[in-house]
């Protein structure tokens, strides 16, 4: 016993000590100690105006500023985005400034880039008019042309036509904006051009259609260029119409639709001349618009890359400042409100780093009074804290995804880190698939620098989140391959040759009478000769059964001690004699005792039937055992082992109940009016008031049944538990058949053709096979399997995960959290 | 199937009934509004809202808000929602989901051309439209001059053609015509979408038809009181009322003949459900009367979430959305104008 306790403490065990702290912080300086606190990381704050809404709190104000100022930062980002730049940290470092000075600042940027974006807005909608104006000309000229000529063989005043729209032309191309009827007025057929974008161009000829009874034409040509949609940033494809039609009606109906779908009409003089002068125009004009544009442009990059210098470490100090007025806002006013009360958890090691953070902050930042800071009793229990590295806390994150750990209890990720990927290598046991697995893994870790920083998708993240997981599970794959002696399901002869020979040189009657063994044992693993033998899979069945029910007992067993180790750690010393003692018993002596023959008969080579052997050690334990007989004394000793498992089930069940009655019933004993001092008599008793006392009243009924299900499950489970881990067994053995399927039926029938193309098919299909079903659906299943293994059966023998994890205020975690 | 549901309904509705029950639990509680309540600017409600599912919505905002900003922030919520569930929904789903904008649909066509006989700009108007109820062509609305042209040339192609059938005449288009019109339709879609409901069966016809009917007789109700004192004639009052419901038919013949508001009282009073509706409002009083349907309804919409295997819940979760958009619109216009103490007024607690 004493030698438990000498042993050097494990760190991963047990959860850090943690403490229930005060602080009294001159508001002063207040801002200053939180950030160092922040900076340091250490302490949990605990929200001590939770019944106070957001806006109800002391520093809302800073709160909001700071949310207005990320808005703004947002706004930049997005705009350096937009541009198409990337934010750059500068190259020189920047001098610091204060808060006050960077609102300013963002003010200035966002309203210099909103002016300068409606500008270029501007000039943009400017350009995409005459764009289109331009496009307008070009198509619709055509149309004219054609049209004009149509005309002009149908009609005989052509040349009376032509001057008269002349003069036409000339008086209204001074009012520019004017829609331009067409010149065939006296013909009363009248066009309106224009452009539309493409996808609303059947709607829109439809429409029209419908309005004018048909009674009209409509021309449409694809434009050139796209054309720059101000509002999405994105290129449009248009078309540029012209619609021919007759009547004052129409026109205002045909304008008003043209309105509603947002097609912009220009005016295109029919003459040819007209025409091209201004295009002309138009092309000077554009010129004109684009560089104009391209300069505004140019400066607006230039201001945001100036910006974007900033930009990363101005959105680290705003989230920063929100994050520590957050902080305070947990924090209280003392009554002559000259101090901030704050309250929180935090391991006990780091008491004298916060305790130097706290001086610092009072030194930086001048105040008269120091930041007293003192240790508190709690009823409450504290939170759980595990140091963690790399490589454990992916194994830390599977126990947490069952439940967090109480405060100080055992920490099963400990023994998780080696026998999770055991358990997984033994149902995937393949030295090929294992080698495949460790060169993914090793490709995660050799590049974790460069991964860890860049933000992946979701799969790549729980991937990379558990390298080290897959690391150990491929090492152990590659060992446990070794020991099965499959390499894609093919064994090697990699330790010596096989001990098993032919009778005579001929190997005739191999199939039929078998092999004979004529040297020693194969040296490590399964000898390869049972490839493919008649009694291969017997043979296989039966050592991966008995290997899995021994792993099964002996990490049962494992999660056993732990629950010692735990009542012992808490002084629980009924839970030690009434729980953990019986339980051992129980299982020991009917499975224990099952592992015990299994290793007998292991070391023995007897031919005893070990079904038969547990079975009739329930049914008839005074009978003879016969052929089935082991070892000397078996059938006394079975008779003990069944007498003393039949005991332990009532010992865990009827005792711990009734000494909890009398323990409670002895407190109370003449204190008739005892409700009154509760709280007093249980800080005498209980010195150590982190842990909660029960103060609840003591109810019989509902421990003795709380111990009756808890007594049942252990008893059926032991049972159930044991048959749970005959899963190693199934899934190894799935495994194992589907890789001999894919090399036998695949690759080598596609081998056997001589022709390449079939083989190459083979070696694709097989090694698509190997990829995704073997190594990405098995291992999947294979780890969902192992993760049972260990929530369950593993963890329910002692674990009772119902803690709740240390979240200390920290900017590090801050940054994780966001973008 | 009448009562197998259970046996086919998640293999295309499952998913979405998850989502929509998600959303569900999305929507603000009674704290959330009383902290609402308390808000002293619109910049205290932004921050409140941005704890909420609002919140990506509106943190980009910039500082200087408005009530609008507010509410067609927190409608866009709304509508990415539904089209999220319109985009994975399959037959009926899908339709049952569209028949939802329809009314939508119908006053936004109202509107425009309400606005266009006022000689409002076509854009402008088209901002304040639902965004639930747009359709390709609603802007084309403001070209037609009576009836006649406004189904021929825009209606025709929009689901609510068929509503169409009965008011189509070549009549002028005026204010009363246009109340009329938008009467006759809502009294079409919702004969329309109660058939459809009844053609689904199932648990899905028997919540939607209650919901349906309390919709119908609240809009009887509705039209009865409006046209108080008009020159709606019985029979044409008679006409606008919807076939089912609860007030169906004779219900109908006593509120085509009110007169006055007491009348109305004394009709609806004899059905059971409606008589704690008006037991709670005093004589001669109409003002309270929509918060006290408002909640009635907002009541029935969250038992239909008490049902598994059926589409109601799509309905309700719709509509509970829409209820708190009013009410922050309500809570907001009141922090606005400085009138906090009539925040209560029209606020509808959801849960």
């Amino acid at each position: 016993m004493e030698y438990i306790d000498r042993l050097p403490a494990m760190d991963l065990m047990r959860s850090e000590k943690m403490m229930l702290v005060q602080l009294i912080i001159p508001v002063e300086s207040a801002h200053r100690a939180v950030s160092y606190l922040g900076e340091l990381g250490l302490l949990q704050l605990r929200d001590l105006n939770d019944d106070k809404s957001p806006f109800q709190r002391t520093f809302v104000n800073q709160v909001k500023r700071c949310a207005e100022m990320s808005r703004k930062l947002r706004f930049i980002k997005d705009q350096i985005h937009k541009a198409g730049l990337t934010p750059s940290p500068s190259p020189a470092p920047q001098p610091d400034i204060d808060l006050e000075e960077l609102e300013i600042q963002l003010e200035e940027h966002e309203h210099g880039l909103i002016e300068m974006n409606a500008n270029s807005e501007k000039l943009q909608q400017t350009y995409n008019e005459l764009l289109e104006f331009r496009m307008v000309l070009q198509k619709a000229g055509d149309f004219l042309l054609s049209t004009g000529s149509h005309v002009a063989a149908q009609e005989t005043e052509l040349a009376e036509n032509i001057h008269v729209s002349d003069d036409y032309v000339e008086t209204s191309s001074l009012l520019e904006q004017e829609m331009l009827p067409g010149p065939s007025n006296q013909t009363g057929v009248r066009f309106i051009s224009g452009i539309i974008c493409k996808s609303k161009v059947l709607r829109f000829e439809r429409m029209l259609f419908r309005t004018t009874r048909g009674n009209m034409l409509f021309n449409q040509a694809p434009a050139d260029d796209q054309i720059l949609d101000p509002a999405t940033n994105e290129l449009v494809e248009k078309i540029v119409f012209v619609v021919f039609f007759s009547g004052e009606q129409a026109r205002v109906k045909i304008l008003k639709i043209c309105e509603a779908f947002g097609a912009n009409c220009y005016p295109v003089p029919e003459d040819a001349i007209k025409r091209r002068q201004i295009t002309r125009e138009v092309l000077s004009h554009l010129s004109d618009l684009e560089t104009t544009l391209e300069a505004g442009l140019r400066h607006r990059d230039k201001a945001l890359i100036s910006i974007g210098f900033h930009l990363a470490k101005w959105m680290n100090m705003v989230r920063r400042e929100k994050a520590v007025y957050d902080a305070l806002n947990m924090l209280n006013f003392d009554v002559t409100k000259k101090c901030l009360v704050g309250e929180g958890w935090c391991p006990i090691f780091a008491k004298t780093k916060i305790q130097e953070a706290l001086q610092r902050a009072t030194t930086d930042s001048n105040s008269q009074v120091g930041v007293i800071f003192h240790v508190m009793d709690s009823v409450e229990s504290p939170p759980t804290y595990f140091k963690t590295n790399h490589l454990t806390n992916a194994y830390q994150e599977i126990v947490d995804a069952y439940g967090v750990a109480k405060y100080q209890e055992a920490n099963p990720a400990v023994y998780t880190i080696i026998t999770f990927p055991f358990l997984f290598a033994v149902m995937f046991g393949d030295w090929g698939h294992g080698i495949c697995l460790l060169l993914g893994a090793l490709f995660l870790i050799a590049r974790e620098k460069k991964l860890s920083s860049q933000k992946l998708g979701s799969f790549m993240e729980m991937l990379f989140g558990g390298r080290y997981v897959l690391l150990l599970m491929s090492l152990f794959s590659i060992y446990c391959g070794l020991i099965y002696n499959e390499f894609f399901s093919v064994p090697f002869h990699i330790f010596g040759s096989s001990a098993y020979g032919c009778r005579d040189t001929t190997c005739s009657d191999s199939r039929t009478v078998g092999l004979i063994k004529y040297q020693d044992t194969y040296p490590f693993g399964v000898d390869p000769s049972w490839r493919g033998s008649r009694s291969e899979l017997p043979f296989l069945n039966s050592l991966k059964m008995k290997m899995s029910i021994l792993f099964g007992i002996a990490q049962m067993n494992l999660g056993i001690m732990l629950s010692y180790f735990n009542a012992r750690y808490f002084g629980n010393t009924l839970d030690i004699k009434y729980q953990f003692v019986p339980q051992m018993i129980f299982l020991n002596s009917l499975f224990g005792y099952l592992s015990l023959l299994i290793i007998i008969k292991w070391c023995s080579g007897s031919q005893a039937d070990l079904y038969h052997v547990m079975i009739y050690m329930f049914l008839s334990p005074f009978e003879d055992l016969g052929d089935n007989k082991l070892f000397w004394g078996q059938s006394v000793l079975q008779v003990i082992l069944l007498l003393l498992a039949v005991i332990a089930v009532p010992w865990m069940l009827f005792p711990k109940p009734f000494i909890l009655k009398r323990l409670h019933a002895e407190r109370f004993q003449g204190r008739t009016y005892a409700a009154l001092g509760t709280s007093d008599i249980y800080d005498d008793e209980e010195p150590d008031s982190a842990r909660q006392p029960h103060l609840e009243e003591f109810n019989f009924s509902e421990v003795f049944v709380h111990q009756m299900i808890h007594a049942i499950e252990f008893v059926l489970g032991a049972v159930s538990n044991t048959a749970s881990y005959l899963r190693l067994w199934a899934l190894s053995l799935a495994h194992s058949e589907l890789s001999t399927v894919f090399y036998e039926k695949v690759l080598l029938l596609a081998w056997g053709y001589d022709n390449l193309v079939i083989r190459l098919v083979g070696l694709a299909v097989f090694s698509f096979a190997t990829a995704f079903i073997l190594l990405m659906m098995e291992s999947l299943s294979a780890f969902l399997h192992a993760l049972r293994l260990h929530w369950v059966e593993f963890q329910n023998k002692f674990y009772s995960g119902e803690g709740y994890k240390f979240r200390p205020f920290s900017f590090a975690a801050l940054n994780d959290d966001e973008d | 199937m009448y009562g197998f549901e259970a046996l086919t309904f998640n293999i295309h509705g499952g998913y979405l009934e998850a989502i929509v029950r998600g959303y569900r639990s999305g929507l603000l509680t009674a704290a959330d509004y009383n902290n609402l309540c308390q808000c002293e600017t619109l910049d205290d409600i932004k921050m409140h809202l941005s704890a909420t599912e609002y919140g990506p919505y509106l943190q980009n905002e910039p500082s200087p808000l408005h009530t609008t900003t507010i509410v067609e922030k927190c409608t866009l919520k709304l509508v990415d929602e539904y089209k999220h569930m319109l985009a994975q929904a399959t037959e009926p789903l899908s339709t049952f989901l569209e028949y939802i904008t329809y009314g939508h649909m119908i006053d936004n066509v109202v509107l425009i051309v309400t606005g266009t006989l006022h000689e409002r700009d076509v854009q402008e108007l088209l901002e304040k439209c639902h965004p639930l109820g747009m359709f390709d062509s609603i802007a084309t609305l403001a070209v037609a001059q009576n009836m006649r042209e406004l189904y021929r040339l825009v209606l025709v192609d929009t689901p609510l053609a068929p509503y169409f059938s009965e008011c189509i005449t070549s009549e002028d288009l005026d204010d009363m015509n246009i109340e009329i019109m938008r009467n006759t339709l809502y009294k079409a879609y919702l004969e329309d979408f109660y058939r459809f409901c009844q053609k689904l069966g199932g648990a899905t016809a028997e919540i939607m038809s209650d919901l349906l009917a309390f919709e119908a007789d609240r809009r009887a109700v509705n039209i009865t009181i409006n046209s108080i004192g008009t020159e709606l004639t019985r029979d044409d009052r008679r006409k606008l009322y919807s076939n089912f419901g609860l007030l169906y038919p004779y219900g109908h013949e006593e509120l085509a003949v009110c007169e006055d508001i007491d009348q109305v009282r004394g009709a609806m009073e004899k059905y059971p459900p409606y008589q704690s509706i008006f037991s709670k409002l005093s004589y001669g009083e109409s003002q309270m009367l929509d918060k006290a349907f408002y909640e009635e309804e907002v009541k029935r919409l969250c038992l239909a979430f008490e049902q598994q295997f059926h589409y109601g819940v799509f309905f309700a979760y719709m509509r509970l959305r829409e209820q708190e958009i009013r009410n922050l619109m309500w809570i907001s216009e009141c922090v606005a104008q400085n009138q906090k103490s009539r925040v209560h007024d029209s606020v509808v607690f959801i849960f």
